[in-house]
Protein backbone atom coordinates (compact mmCIF):
# COMPACT_ATOMS: atom_id res chain seq x y z
CA UNK A 1 0.00 0.00 0.00
CA UNK A 2 1.00 3.68 -0.22
CA UNK A 3 0.29 6.38 1.86
CA UNK A 4 -1.07 9.97 0.40
CA UNK A 5 2.62 11.43 0.00
CA UNK A 6 3.03 8.09 -2.57
CA UNK A 7 5.82 6.50 -0.75
CA UNK A 8 5.84 2.66 0.20
CA UNK A 9 4.92 2.44 4.02
CA UNK A 10 5.31 -1.46 3.74
CA UNK A 11 7.99 -1.54 2.41
CA UNK A 12 10.75 0.44 4.21
CA UNK A 13 13.52 -2.39 3.33
CA UNK A 14 13.11 -1.42 -0.55
CA UNK A 15 13.40 2.15 0.01
CA UNK A 16 16.76 1.80 1.64
CA UNK A 17 17.83 -0.96 -1.43
CA UNK A 18 17.49 2.15 -3.09
CA UNK A 19 19.20 4.56 -1.26
CA UNK A 20 22.34 2.43 -1.42
CA UNK A 21 22.34 2.09 -5.02
CA UNK A 22 22.73 5.94 -5.33
CA UNK A 23 25.42 8.40 -4.60
CA UNK A 24 23.61 10.26 -2.31
CA UNK A 25 20.82 8.93 0.31
CA UNK A 26 17.47 10.18 -1.05
CA UNK A 27 14.55 11.26 0.63
CA UNK A 28 11.20 9.97 0.69
CA UNK A 29 8.38 11.77 -0.41
CA UNK A 30 10.55 14.77 -1.68
CA UNK A 31 13.15 13.33 -4.26
CA UNK A 32 10.24 11.63 -6.24
CA UNK A 33 8.43 14.91 -6.06
CA UNK A 34 11.50 16.19 -7.95
CA UNK A 35 11.38 13.11 -9.86
CA UNK A 36 7.72 13.98 -11.43
CA UNK A 37 8.35 17.90 -11.47
CA UNK A 38 11.65 17.05 -13.82
CA UNK A 39 8.80 14.69 -15.63
CA UNK A 40 6.49 17.85 -16.18
CA UNK A 41 3.48 15.77 -13.77
CA UNK A 42 4.53 18.17 -10.65
CA UNK A 43 1.96 17.88 -7.73
CA UNK A 44 1.23 19.55 -4.82
CA UNK A 45 -0.87 17.83 -1.70
CA UNK A 46 -4.23 19.24 -1.18
CA UNK A 47 -6.85 18.94 1.97
CA UNK A 48 -10.57 18.57 1.39
CA UNK A 49 -10.54 22.54 2.51
CA UNK A 50 -8.39 23.00 -0.45
CA UNK A 51 -4.50 24.06 1.53
CA UNK A 52 -2.13 22.65 -0.82
CA UNK A 53 1.31 21.47 0.53
CA UNK A 54 4.34 19.19 -0.25
CA UNK A 55 5.94 16.46 0.67
CA UNK A 56 6.82 14.03 2.61
CA UNK A 57 3.60 15.13 4.59
CA UNK A 58 0.87 13.57 6.62
CA UNK A 59 -0.88 16.58 8.36
CA UNK A 60 -2.43 19.52 6.54
CA UNK A 61 -0.22 22.04 8.49
CA UNK A 62 -3.02 24.83 7.42
CA UNK A 63 -5.84 22.95 9.09
CA UNK A 64 -4.27 19.75 10.73
CA UNK A 65 -6.90 17.02 7.91
CA UNK A 66 -4.93 13.93 7.48
CA UNK A 67 -6.43 13.49 3.87
CA UNK A 68 -4.10 14.78 1.76
CA UNK A 69 -4.53 14.08 -2.18
CA UNK A 70 -2.48 14.72 -4.81
CA UNK A 71 -3.13 17.49 -7.59
CA UNK A 72 -1.14 19.20 -10.22
CA UNK A 73 1.25 21.54 -10.16
CA UNK A 74 0.68 24.25 -12.24
CA UNK A 75 2.96 24.16 -15.27
CA UNK A 76 3.67 27.54 -15.58
CA UNK A 77 2.93 29.77 -12.51
CA UNK A 78 3.03 33.39 -11.31
CA UNK A 79 6.13 34.78 -10.20
CA UNK A 80 5.21 36.11 -6.56
CA UNK A 81 8.72 37.74 -5.69
CA UNK A 82 12.13 36.83 -7.00
CA UNK A 83 15.61 37.51 -6.69
CA UNK A 84 18.99 37.60 -8.19
CA UNK A 85 21.60 35.61 -5.72
CA UNK A 86 25.05 37.01 -6.10
CA UNK A 87 26.80 35.01 -3.02
CA UNK A 88 25.56 31.84 -2.62
CA UNK A 89 26.32 28.87 -0.43
CA UNK A 90 28.99 26.43 -1.44
CA UNK A 91 27.01 24.53 -3.46
CA UNK A 92 25.76 27.11 -5.79
CA UNK A 93 29.17 28.73 -6.16
CA UNK A 94 29.43 27.60 -10.10
CA UNK A 95 25.50 28.74 -10.17
CA UNK A 96 25.92 32.32 -9.02
CA UNK A 97 24.59 34.89 -9.82
CA UNK A 98 21.03 32.93 -10.53
CA UNK A 99 17.27 33.49 -9.62
CA UNK A 100 15.21 32.33 -7.44
CA UNK A 101 11.91 33.10 -7.39
CA UNK A 102 9.00 32.18 -5.37
CA UNK A 103 5.44 30.78 -8.17
CA UNK A 104 1.96 30.49 -7.55
CA UNK A 105 1.79 27.46 -8.88
CA UNK A 106 -1.64 26.47 -7.91
CA UNK A 107 -2.32 24.57 -5.07
CA UNK A 108 0.48 26.08 -3.22
CA UNK A 109 3.33 28.16 -3.95
CA UNK A 110 7.44 26.93 -5.35
CA UNK A 111 10.53 28.29 -4.12
CA UNK A 112 12.72 27.66 -7.21
CA UNK A 113 15.81 28.44 -9.17
CA UNK A 114 14.95 30.25 -13.08
CA UNK A 115 16.95 28.50 -15.48
CA UNK A 116 17.05 30.42 -19.15
CA UNK A 117 17.56 27.21 -20.95
CA UNK A 118 13.62 26.14 -19.70
CA UNK A 119 11.44 26.00 -21.64
CA UNK A 120 9.51 29.35 -21.80
CA UNK A 121 11.60 30.69 -18.86
CA UNK A 122 14.18 33.14 -18.87
CA UNK A 123 16.32 35.15 -16.29
CA UNK A 124 15.08 37.72 -14.01
CA UNK B 1 3.08 36.11 39.79
CA UNK B 2 6.08 37.57 40.33
CA UNK B 3 7.69 40.65 38.87
CA UNK B 4 10.74 40.06 36.60
CA UNK B 5 13.51 42.52 36.77
CA UNK B 6 16.71 42.88 34.57
CA UNK B 7 19.14 42.80 37.66
CA UNK B 8 22.14 43.60 35.62
CA UNK B 9 23.72 42.64 31.71
CA UNK B 10 26.79 42.47 29.88
CA UNK B 11 28.24 42.81 26.50
CA UNK B 12 31.16 41.89 24.73
CA UNK B 13 31.95 44.53 22.49
CA UNK B 14 30.58 44.01 18.96
CA UNK B 15 33.10 42.88 16.06
CA UNK B 16 35.64 40.34 14.52
CA UNK B 17 36.88 38.15 17.23
CA UNK B 18 38.02 34.83 15.00
CA UNK B 19 40.84 34.25 17.86
CA UNK B 20 38.73 33.90 21.11
CA UNK B 21 36.54 30.66 21.63
CA UNK B 22 33.02 30.95 22.07
CA UNK B 23 32.98 29.90 25.97
CA UNK B 24 35.99 32.57 26.59
CA UNK B 25 33.94 35.33 25.28
CA UNK B 26 30.06 33.82 26.69
CA UNK B 27 32.73 34.32 30.12
CA UNK B 28 33.55 37.75 29.39
CA UNK B 29 29.96 38.84 29.33
CA UNK B 30 28.99 36.69 32.12
CA UNK B 31 31.08 38.49 34.49
CA UNK B 32 30.23 41.86 33.44
CA UNK B 33 26.78 41.01 33.88
CA UNK B 34 27.44 39.56 37.44
CA UNK B 35 28.91 42.68 38.53
CA UNK B 36 26.14 44.86 36.69
CA UNK B 37 23.51 42.89 38.75
CA UNK B 38 25.64 43.09 42.21
CA UNK B 39 23.84 39.50 42.51
CA UNK B 40 26.09 35.68 43.28
CA UNK B 41 26.98 33.53 40.90
CA UNK B 42 25.95 30.61 43.09
CA UNK B 43 22.24 32.20 42.87
CA UNK B 44 21.87 31.11 39.96
CA UNK B 45 19.16 28.82 39.58
CA UNK B 46 19.56 28.12 35.47
CA UNK B 47 21.38 29.36 32.35
CA UNK B 48 19.01 29.80 29.29
CA UNK B 49 21.70 29.85 26.25
CA UNK B 50 20.75 31.15 23.08
CA UNK B 51 23.37 29.96 20.19
CA UNK B 52 22.15 29.60 16.15
CA UNK B 53 25.04 27.93 14.41
CA UNK B 54 27.77 26.47 16.73
CA UNK B 55 28.32 23.09 15.56
CA UNK B 56 29.01 24.75 11.94
CA UNK B 57 31.06 27.37 13.71
CA UNK B 58 33.19 25.92 15.76
CA UNK B 59 32.48 22.55 15.75
CA UNK B 60 30.54 21.99 19.46
CA UNK B 61 27.42 21.13 19.87
CA UNK B 62 26.55 20.29 23.55
CA UNK B 63 27.46 24.19 24.14
CA UNK B 64 25.22 24.82 27.70
CA UNK B 65 27.24 23.11 30.17
CA UNK B 66 30.41 24.56 28.40
CA UNK B 67 29.08 27.71 29.13
CA UNK B 68 27.86 27.19 32.75
CA UNK B 69 31.22 25.89 33.28
CA UNK B 70 32.80 28.94 31.69
CA UNK B 71 30.41 31.17 33.27
CA UNK B 72 31.28 29.72 37.07
CA UNK B 73 27.63 28.46 37.27
CA UNK B 74 26.31 25.29 38.56
CA UNK B 75 22.67 24.87 37.45
CA UNK B 76 20.76 23.48 35.45
CA UNK B 77 21.60 24.91 31.56
CA UNK B 78 19.47 24.61 28.62
CA UNK B 79 20.52 25.43 24.92
CA UNK B 80 18.00 27.32 23.15
CA UNK B 81 17.83 27.37 18.80
CA UNK B 82 15.57 29.30 16.90
CA UNK B 83 17.87 30.80 14.27
CA UNK B 84 18.10 34.38 14.80
CA UNK B 85 15.56 34.25 17.77
CA UNK B 86 17.61 32.08 19.63
CA UNK B 87 18.67 34.20 22.31
CA UNK B 88 15.17 36.18 22.55
CA UNK B 89 13.77 32.45 22.96
CA UNK B 90 16.16 31.76 25.95
CA UNK B 91 14.98 34.72 27.84
CA UNK B 92 11.54 34.54 27.27
CA UNK B 93 11.69 31.38 28.81
CA UNK B 94 13.73 32.43 31.58
CA UNK B 95 10.98 35.37 32.13
CA UNK B 96 8.44 32.50 32.50
CA UNK B 97 10.75 30.48 35.11
CA UNK B 98 10.90 33.21 37.17
CA UNK B 99 7.65 34.32 37.07
CA UNK B 100 6.54 30.55 37.55
CA UNK B 101 8.16 31.20 40.77
CA UNK B 102 10.62 27.69 39.63
CA UNK B 103 13.47 30.36 40.17
CA UNK B 104 14.57 33.64 41.43
CA UNK B 105 17.97 34.33 40.01
CA UNK B 106 18.14 32.62 36.12
CA UNK B 107 21.21 34.12 33.70
CA UNK B 108 19.96 33.92 30.18
CA UNK B 109 21.81 35.33 27.20
CA UNK B 110 23.69 33.84 24.16
CA UNK B 111 26.68 33.80 21.74
CA UNK B 112 27.57 33.52 18.58
CA UNK B 113 31.05 33.09 16.56
CA UNK B 114 31.12 33.68 12.88
CA UNK B 115 33.54 35.23 11.58
CA UNK B 116 36.22 32.53 11.78
CA UNK B 117 34.64 31.11 9.08
CA UNK B 118 34.79 32.60 5.39
CA UNK B 119 31.38 34.03 3.81
CA UNK B 120 30.16 31.08 1.65
CA UNK B 121 30.47 29.15 5.11
CA UNK B 122 28.70 31.32 6.96
CA UNK B 123 26.36 31.82 4.19
CA UNK B 124 25.52 27.98 4.27
CA UNK B 125 25.43 27.62 7.58
CA UNK B 126 22.86 30.56 8.09
CA UNK B 127 20.35 29.25 4.95
CA UNK B 128 19.83 26.01 6.89
CA UNK B 129 17.57 28.03 9.34
CA UNK B 130 15.44 28.06 5.98
CA UNK B 131 13.75 24.83 4.91
CA UNK B 132 16.41 23.11 3.62
CA UNK B 133 14.50 20.51 1.00
CA UNK B 134 12.74 23.58 -0.27
CA UNK B 135 14.30 26.66 0.11
CA UNK B 136 18.00 26.16 0.34
CA UNK B 137 18.15 23.04 -2.33
CA UNK B 138 16.16 25.69 -4.63
CA UNK B 139 19.23 28.69 -3.92
CA UNK B 140 17.81 30.43 -0.96
CA UNK B 141 20.60 32.26 0.95
CA UNK B 142 19.46 34.31 3.88
CA UNK B 143 20.04 37.45 2.50
CA UNK B 144 18.08 35.85 -0.53
CA UNK B 145 14.85 35.71 1.32
CA UNK B 146 14.97 38.56 2.79
CA UNK B 147 14.99 39.93 -0.69
CA UNK B 148 12.18 37.84 -1.45
CA UNK B 149 10.51 39.82 1.05
CA UNK B 150 11.61 43.22 -0.12
CA UNK B 151 10.60 42.87 -3.26
CA UNK B 152 7.46 41.28 -2.43
CA UNK B 153 6.87 44.54 -0.32
CA UNK B 154 8.03 46.58 -2.63
CA UNK B 155 5.37 45.17 -5.16
CA UNK B 156 2.44 45.64 -2.71
CA UNK B 157 3.16 48.82 -1.11
CA UNK B 158 5.88 50.78 -3.38
CA UNK B 159 9.12 52.58 -2.07
CA UNK B 160 11.92 50.59 -3.55
CA UNK B 161 12.86 47.99 -6.18
CA UNK B 162 13.40 50.49 -8.93
CA UNK B 163 16.09 48.36 -10.60
CA UNK B 164 15.73 47.47 -14.29
CA UNK B 165 15.34 43.99 -13.71
CA UNK B 166 11.89 44.73 -10.57
CA UNK B 167 9.01 43.60 -12.59
CA UNK B 168 5.36 44.48 -11.34
CA UNK B 169 2.87 41.87 -10.74
CA UNK B 170 0.33 43.99 -13.02
CA UNK B 171 2.56 43.48 -15.90
CA UNK B 172 0.18 40.78 -17.95
CA UNK B 173 3.08 39.35 -20.04
CA UNK B 174 5.20 38.72 -17.39
CA UNK B 175 2.57 36.24 -15.83
CA UNK B 176 2.89 32.58 -16.63
CA UNK B 177 5.64 32.46 -18.14
CA UNK B 178 8.10 31.17 -15.85
CA UNK B 179 9.44 27.62 -14.97
CA UNK B 180 10.91 27.05 -12.08
CA UNK B 181 13.20 24.45 -10.56
CA UNK B 182 13.68 23.45 -6.86
CA UNK B 183 17.10 22.21 -7.56
CA UNK B 184 20.25 23.72 -9.84
CA UNK B 185 21.36 22.09 -12.82
CA UNK B 186 24.15 19.75 -11.11
CA UNK B 187 22.66 19.23 -7.67
CA UNK B 188 23.43 20.24 -4.41
CA UNK B 189 26.54 18.12 -3.45
CA UNK B 190 28.88 20.65 -5.56
CA UNK B 191 31.39 22.24 -3.40
CA UNK B 192 33.00 25.88 -4.30
CA UNK B 193 35.07 28.24 -2.62
CA UNK B 194 34.09 31.23 -4.14
CA UNK B 195 34.18 34.27 -1.67
CA UNK B 196 31.66 36.96 -1.64
CA UNK B 197 32.52 39.61 -4.10
CA UNK B 198 31.81 43.35 -2.91
CA UNK B 199 28.78 43.58 -4.55
CA UNK B 200 25.08 43.04 -3.09
CA UNK B 201 24.26 39.74 -1.81
CA UNK B 202 21.03 39.22 -2.90
CA UNK B 203 19.16 42.03 -5.16
CA UNK B 204 17.34 44.20 -3.74
CA UNK B 205 19.55 43.85 -0.95
CA UNK B 206 22.69 45.20 -0.73
CA UNK B 207 25.49 43.86 1.70
CA UNK B 208 26.72 45.62 4.62
CA UNK B 209 28.46 43.57 7.35
CA UNK B 210 27.79 40.34 10.13
CA UNK B 211 29.67 39.94 12.71
CA UNK B 212 29.76 38.43 16.10
CA UNK B 213 28.83 39.01 19.78
CA UNK B 214 27.83 37.34 22.83
CA UNK B 215 25.93 38.81 26.15
CA UNK B 216 24.60 38.24 29.24
CA UNK B 217 21.28 39.19 31.11
CA UNK B 218 20.64 38.37 35.24
CA UNK B 219 17.14 37.98 35.50
CA UNK B 220 15.69 37.93 39.26
CA UNK B 221 12.48 38.13 40.53
CA UNK B 222 10.77 40.98 42.28
CA UNK B 223 11.15 40.02 45.71
CA UNK B 224 14.94 38.39 45.48
CA UNK B 225 15.63 42.09 44.03
CA UNK B 226 14.04 43.61 47.38
CA UNK B 227 15.54 40.95 49.84
CA UNK B 228 18.97 41.88 48.03
CA UNK B 229 18.59 45.50 47.86
CA UNK B 230 19.07 45.38 43.94
CA UNK B 231 19.46 48.25 42.00
CA UNK B 232 17.08 46.50 39.29
CA UNK B 233 14.48 49.33 38.13
CA UNK B 234 13.67 47.80 34.63
CA UNK B 235 10.82 45.16 34.51
CA UNK B 236 10.28 42.39 31.73
CA UNK B 237 6.27 43.10 32.18
CA UNK B 238 5.07 41.08 28.83
CA UNK B 239 5.92 38.45 26.29
CA UNK B 240 5.36 36.89 23.14
CA UNK B 241 6.16 34.08 20.76
CA UNK B 242 4.80 32.99 17.99
CA UNK B 243 5.53 30.64 14.96
CA UNK B 244 4.76 30.77 11.45
CA UNK B 245 5.49 27.65 8.71
CA UNK B 246 9.10 27.58 7.97
CA UNK B 247 9.10 27.94 4.20
CA UNK B 248 8.63 31.84 2.95
CA UNK B 249 6.27 30.13 0.51
CA UNK B 250 3.93 29.17 3.05
CA UNK B 251 3.15 31.91 4.52
CA UNK B 252 0.00 33.78 4.53
CA UNK B 253 1.82 36.81 3.25
CA UNK B 254 4.93 37.43 1.58
CA UNK B 255 5.15 41.25 2.31
CA UNK B 256 4.08 40.93 6.57
CA UNK B 257 5.76 38.74 9.26
CA UNK B 258 2.67 37.64 10.90
CA UNK B 259 4.12 35.85 13.76
CA UNK B 260 5.35 39.14 15.00
CA UNK B 261 2.04 40.66 14.58
CA UNK B 262 1.03 38.02 16.77
CA UNK B 263 3.98 37.98 19.14
CA UNK B 264 3.58 41.47 19.32
CA UNK B 265 -0.11 41.40 20.49
CA UNK B 266 0.51 39.36 23.04
CA UNK B 267 3.29 40.61 24.31
CA UNK B 268 1.29 43.83 24.22
CA UNK B 269 -1.32 42.22 26.31
CA UNK B 270 0.69 40.48 28.68
CA UNK B 271 2.41 43.99 29.82
CA UNK B 272 -1.27 45.81 29.51
CA UNK B 273 0.66 48.03 27.16
CA UNK B 274 -0.20 49.80 23.01
CA UNK B 275 1.86 50.19 20.73
CA UNK B 276 0.79 53.97 21.22
CA UNK B 277 2.64 53.63 24.34
CA UNK B 278 5.74 52.74 23.16
CA UNK B 279 8.98 55.21 23.94
CA UNK B 280 11.49 53.44 21.64
CA UNK B 281 12.20 49.79 20.23
CA UNK B 282 14.57 47.32 19.48
CA UNK B 283 14.10 45.40 16.41
CA UNK B 284 15.74 43.30 14.30
CA UNK B 285 16.56 44.93 11.38
CA UNK B 286 19.10 41.90 9.83
CA UNK B 287 18.10 43.88 6.23
CA UNK B 288 16.47 46.98 6.02
CA UNK B 289 13.79 45.47 4.97
CA UNK B 290 13.64 43.64 8.29
CA UNK B 291 12.96 46.68 10.08
CA UNK B 292 10.46 48.18 7.93
CA UNK B 293 8.18 44.57 8.40
CA UNK B 294 9.34 44.84 12.28
CA UNK B 295 7.83 48.26 13.30
CA UNK B 296 4.57 47.31 11.43
CA UNK B 297 3.91 44.47 13.14
CA UNK B 298 5.04 45.77 16.49
CA UNK B 299 2.00 48.97 15.53
CA UNK B 300 4.48 51.45 15.10
CA UNK B 301 3.52 52.30 11.37
CA UNK B 302 0.63 51.36 9.86
CA UNK B 303 0.95 48.98 6.86
CA UNK B 304 2.90 49.89 3.87
CA UNK B 305 4.59 53.05 5.94
CA UNK B 306 7.18 51.24 7.56
CA UNK B 307 9.27 51.94 4.41
CA UNK B 308 8.60 56.05 5.15
CA UNK B 309 9.29 55.79 8.62
CA UNK B 310 12.51 56.47 9.15
CA UNK B 311 12.83 58.49 6.13
CA UNK B 312 10.75 60.88 7.36
CA UNK B 313 12.56 60.87 10.94
CA UNK B 314 10.06 59.47 12.57
CA UNK B 315 12.30 56.32 14.04
CA UNK B 316 15.44 58.19 13.88
CA UNK B 317 16.80 59.22 17.29
CA UNK B 318 15.54 62.49 17.67
CA UNK B 319 12.57 61.13 16.81
CA UNK B 320 8.96 60.03 18.01
CA UNK B 321 10.09 56.74 18.57
CA UNK B 322 13.42 55.82 18.18
CA UNK B 323 14.29 52.41 16.67
CA UNK B 324 17.68 50.93 17.52
CA UNK B 325 19.71 53.34 19.46
CA UNK B 326 21.97 50.75 20.25
CA UNK B 327 22.51 50.72 16.45
CA UNK B 328 20.56 47.74 15.45
CA UNK B 329 21.63 44.34 13.55
CA UNK B 330 23.47 46.25 10.30
CA UNK B 331 25.29 48.84 12.44
CA UNK B 332 26.60 46.78 15.11
CA UNK B 333 26.69 43.25 13.73
CA UNK B 334 24.21 39.94 14.34
CA UNK B 335 25.55 36.85 16.27
CA UNK B 336 22.63 35.29 15.25
CA UNK B 337 22.23 33.10 18.65
CA UNK B 338 22.82 36.26 20.77
CA UNK B 339 20.89 38.91 18.83
CA UNK B 340 17.64 38.89 20.54
CA UNK B 341 19.80 39.01 24.57
CA UNK B 342 21.97 42.10 22.94
CA UNK B 343 18.40 43.85 22.08
CA UNK B 344 17.17 43.10 25.88
CA UNK B 345 20.57 44.44 27.54
CA UNK B 346 21.24 47.18 24.91
CA UNK B 347 17.13 48.28 26.18
CA UNK B 348 17.23 47.98 29.74
CA UNK B 349 20.57 50.03 29.57
CA UNK B 350 18.46 53.06 27.38
CA UNK B 351 15.54 52.86 29.72
CA UNK B 352 17.83 52.84 32.88
CA UNK B 353 19.56 55.88 31.35
CA UNK B 354 22.78 54.55 31.47
CA UNK B 355 22.99 53.64 27.53
CA UNK B 356 25.08 56.20 25.26
CA UNK B 357 22.21 56.97 23.57
CA UNK B 358 19.68 57.38 26.71
CA UNK B 359 20.00 61.20 26.15
CA UNK B 360 17.48 61.00 23.25
CA UNK B 361 14.93 59.11 25.11
CA UNK B 362 15.24 60.50 28.76
CA UNK B 363 11.62 60.03 29.51
CA UNK B 364 11.11 56.73 28.37
CA UNK B 365 9.02 54.33 30.43
CA UNK B 366 7.72 51.80 27.55
CA UNK B 367 10.27 50.13 25.72
CA UNK B 368 9.80 46.89 22.87
CA UNK B 369 12.20 44.50 21.61
CA UNK B 370 11.49 42.45 18.72
CA UNK B 371 13.63 39.49 17.65
CA UNK B 372 13.04 37.17 14.34
CA UNK B 373 13.97 33.38 13.53
CA UNK B 374 14.89 32.92 9.83
CA UNK B 375 12.03 34.94 7.98
CA UNK B 376 10.03 35.37 10.80
CA UNK B 377 8.79 31.68 11.02
CA UNK B 378 10.13 32.34 14.59
CA UNK B 379 9.37 35.85 16.71
CA UNK B 380 9.25 36.69 20.05
CA UNK B 381 8.55 40.14 21.62
CA UNK B 382 9.26 41.82 25.09
CA UNK B 383 7.92 44.71 26.70
CA UNK B 384 10.14 46.49 29.26
CA UNK B 385 9.30 49.16 31.38
CA UNK B 386 10.58 51.02 33.85
CA UNK B 387 9.19 49.75 37.13
CA UNK B 388 10.04 52.24 39.81
ZN1 LIG C 1 -6.04 22.00 5.27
Amino acid sequence: MTDRNGEATENVDATEDDADAEDDPRTAGYDEWLDAIEAGDGYALVCPSGHGSLPPRRVCPECGSTTLAREPLSDAGTVETFTVVHVPSPQFADDAPYVTAVVDAGPTRVTGVVRSDDRGGRNG
Amino acid sequence: MTDVRVAGVGLTRFGSHPDRAGRDLFATAALRAFEDAGVAREDVEALNYGNFMGALAEHQGHQAPLMAEAAGVRCPATRYESACASAGVAVREAVRTVRAGDADVVLAGGMERMTNLPTDEVTEGLAIAADDLFEVRAGVTFPGAYALMARAYFEAYGGGARGPRARRREEPRERGSERVRPVPPGGVRRRGARRAAGRGAAAPLRRLSDHGRRERLVLVSEEYATAHDLDAPVAVTGVGQRTDRLALADRAHLARTPAADDAADAAYAAAGVEAADVDVAEVHDCFTIAEVLAVESLGLADRGEGIAAARDGLTTADGDLPVNLSGGLKAKGHPVGATGGSQIAELTRILRGDHPNSEHVADAEVGVAHNAGGTVASAVVHVLEVAE
